[in-house]
């Protein structure tokens, strides 16, 4: 790399003064002081998230309002903090949606492990867990840091599906796979 | 109620007026310092403390809210969390000087407040009669030899705390105020030769040079010297003793007895609370007085403008009543003041904060031989005004002024032999 000497010049009579400099910067800083605020007061006013956003971990329903998950324990064994819990559960035959077979009995995900990384999101082959847009997790106590299964609902609703999975697999076992 | 005071006896009306005096300055002081952190926020284009409020202020509708958004309250929060808040006297401390040195801090610093008149009211012959704690005849002596001994407080807290960082402090301020005394003093000699003739009274009154810059415009004659305030007559005292006045009251660029970046910081590094708050009040009171003296030198006083002085004002709006006219006056010295401490946060923000080195060579190598050109100029040209020179002779001492000065101070910079 070629090295260029840059000359230093002198300063000049009016430089060394400081005066014209410090009068410049005067001006600066009163534009500054003037200018509009650059804060955004946050509980007033809040950031615009943007929808690929990873906040808190959810557990979503499809527009039906049947619970995705099928507790298959992907997302407990993929999460690398190990904050998800998951105790597996029937759902009984009789049921409006037996033909799913399994839900989670138990569904905790803990907020002060979880580190917002959607692997969870990532590995769910069911599309049931989502890191929505809610980025602000507070508790007074260790325990209300922990989503469980009632919270995690609440805080994912209903996503639209466009697969409606296990209603076709019903469709298909009740009329063969020529309804498609 | 003026009967009722005026038969007081007078060490009862001293002590009042002094009370009301300070009344004003502790307040003023606690204000300052929120203006100090809302001045600082906007520049730095954030909005500044906006969240405190007492709940009766949040229910008046508009000027609560208004009141919150400008900090207000956070004056009081601050001021009571400094009350309240754990008082900690370090172990290793010589303890009767570290608890003296706050209070030695804000004696001086309220002391100067009697020499400074602050205003003024027309009496009955319609003349201008200062309003101030103390007329002294002495004036601006008396506030350059009390404000110095401000300094002492600096000292004492630094050498009292016996921890390095508050000693070098100390030390710090000590050599800055030496250095810097010599300018302010020889900046504001050419004020009094120019408003005095020997043999006067009342000679380095501030009140009198007030009086002198109450002139009104009588067209292009000598005259009109008298309404135009110092500070377009004399623009490079003006200056001396401003750059002078930041270096007095330790403020940025020049804060170097509590730097923090290279001192923690500084004097008051082993004070905590109600002490910490009273060397900030102490601060803000030296800078209250010192913009003070400042206006009164060359802003005029109590004048609202070049050539208008609180006479003309008066006999424009019609007021007779003397505690109005006091207001008002008391309310354009104020206004100046104020403005003068907006710009000591203003150059806070924009100039860096100067090398120890530098400090002392812009005290000593630029600003006293500045202060002593000037002093020569106006003694040689007030000489020459006085006596009716031809032009030439006035060419001639501006000439020799500048070329003298550009010899002392522009010379080339000479390497220190190891």
């Amino acid at each position: 790399m070629a090295i260029i000497p840059l000359e230093r010049k002198p300063l000049t009579f009016v430089e060394r003064t400081y005066v014209p400099n410090i009068m410049a910067g005067l001006k600066t800083t009163w534009k500054h002081f003037v200018r509009p605020k650059e804060t955004m007061e946050y509980p007033e006013e809040r950031p615009a998230i943007p929808p690929n956003y990873r906040g808190v971990p959810t557990l979503v329903k499809d527009p039906n309002g049947r619970e995705k998950c099928v507790s298959c324990q992907l997302c407990e064994f993929v999460c690398p903090p190990k904050a998800i819990r998951i105790t597996p559960g029937e759902i009984p035959p009789d049921a409006p949606n037996g033909h799913v077979e399994r839900a989670p009995q138990a569904f905790d995900i803990d907020m002060l492990r979880c580190i917002y990384c959607g692997m969870c999101e990532e590995v769910c082959p069911e599309e049931a867990i989502f890191l929505q847009q809610q980025y602000s997790m507070t508790g007074y106590t260790r325990e209300e840091m922990v989503n469980n299964k009632a919270r995690l609902y609440e805080l994912g609703g209903t996503l639209p599906d466009e697969h409606f999975k296990w209603d076709k697999k019903k469709a298909a076992e009740e009329h063969g796979n020529d309804r498609h | 109620m003026v009967e009722f005071y005026n038969q007081l006896h007078p060490v009862v009306q001293g002590v009042l007026k002094g009370l009301a005096v300070i009344m004003v300055i502790f307040p003023l002081g606690g204000v300052c310092s929120m203006a100090e952190r809302k001045v600082s926020a906007w520049i730095q284009g954030r909005p500044g403390p906006n969240r405190a409020i007492v709940p009766w202020a949040a229910w008046i509708p508009v000027l609560g809210p208004f009141l919150q958004r400008l900090g207000l309250f956070h004056v009081m929060a601050d001021g009571g969390k400094m009350l309240f808040k754990e008082d900690p006297l370090p172990g290793h401390v010589n303890k009767f000087y570290f608890v003296l040195a706050p209070i030695v801090a804000m004696i001086p610093a309220l002391t100067t407040v009697t020499a400074v008149p602050f205003g003024a009211y027309l009496d009955e012959a319609g003349r201008v009669i200062p309003l101030g704690l103390a007329n002294v005849d002495i004036g601006l002596l008396a506030v350059f030899a009390v404000s110095s001994l401000g300094v002492y407080s600096l000292i004492l807290a630094g050498w009292a705390s016996n921890s390095k960082y508050p000693f070098l402090g100390g030390v710090r301020a000590s050599a800055q105020l030496i250095s810097y005394e010599l300018s302010m003093t020889l900046s504001v000699i050419p004020v009094f030769m120019w408003i005095n003739a020997p043999g006067r009274e009342s000679t380095m009154g501030l009140g009198r040079v007030v009086e002198f810059q109450s002139g009104a415009w009588e067209g292009f004659t000598s005259a009109s010297w008298g309404g135009l305030w110092f500070v377009f007559v004399m623009p490079v005292s003006a200056f001396i003793f401003i750059t002078a006045l930041f270096a007095e009251t330790n403020r940025q660029p020049f804060d170097m007895p509590e730097s923090e970046a290279d001192l923690v910081g500084g004097f008051h590094t082993e004070y905590g609370a109600f002490k910490w708050g009273l060397f900030f009040v102490a601060e803000y009171a030296h800078m209250i007085v010192g913009s003070g003296v400042f206006t009164l030198l060359f802003f005029g006083g109590w004048n609202p403008l070049p050539w208008i002085p609180l006479a003309k004002l008066v006999a424009w709006l019609g007021v007779s009543s003397p505690i109005l006219v006091g207001i008002l006056s008391i309310t354009i010295f104020l206004a100046k003041v104020l403005f003068l401490i907006f710009f000591f946060m203003w150059v806070r923000w924009t100039v860096p904060r100067f090398r120890y080195d530098q400090v002392m060579e812009i005290g000593w190598k630029k600003l006293l031989p500045l202060a002593i050109a000037n002093l020569l100029f106006y003694a040689f040209e007030i000489g020459a005004l006085q006596t009716a020179q031809p032009w030439w002779v006035h060419a001639a001492i501006g000439v020799a002024t500048l070329l003298a000065l550009v010899f002392v101070v522009m010379r080339p910079e000479q390497k220190l032999a190891a």
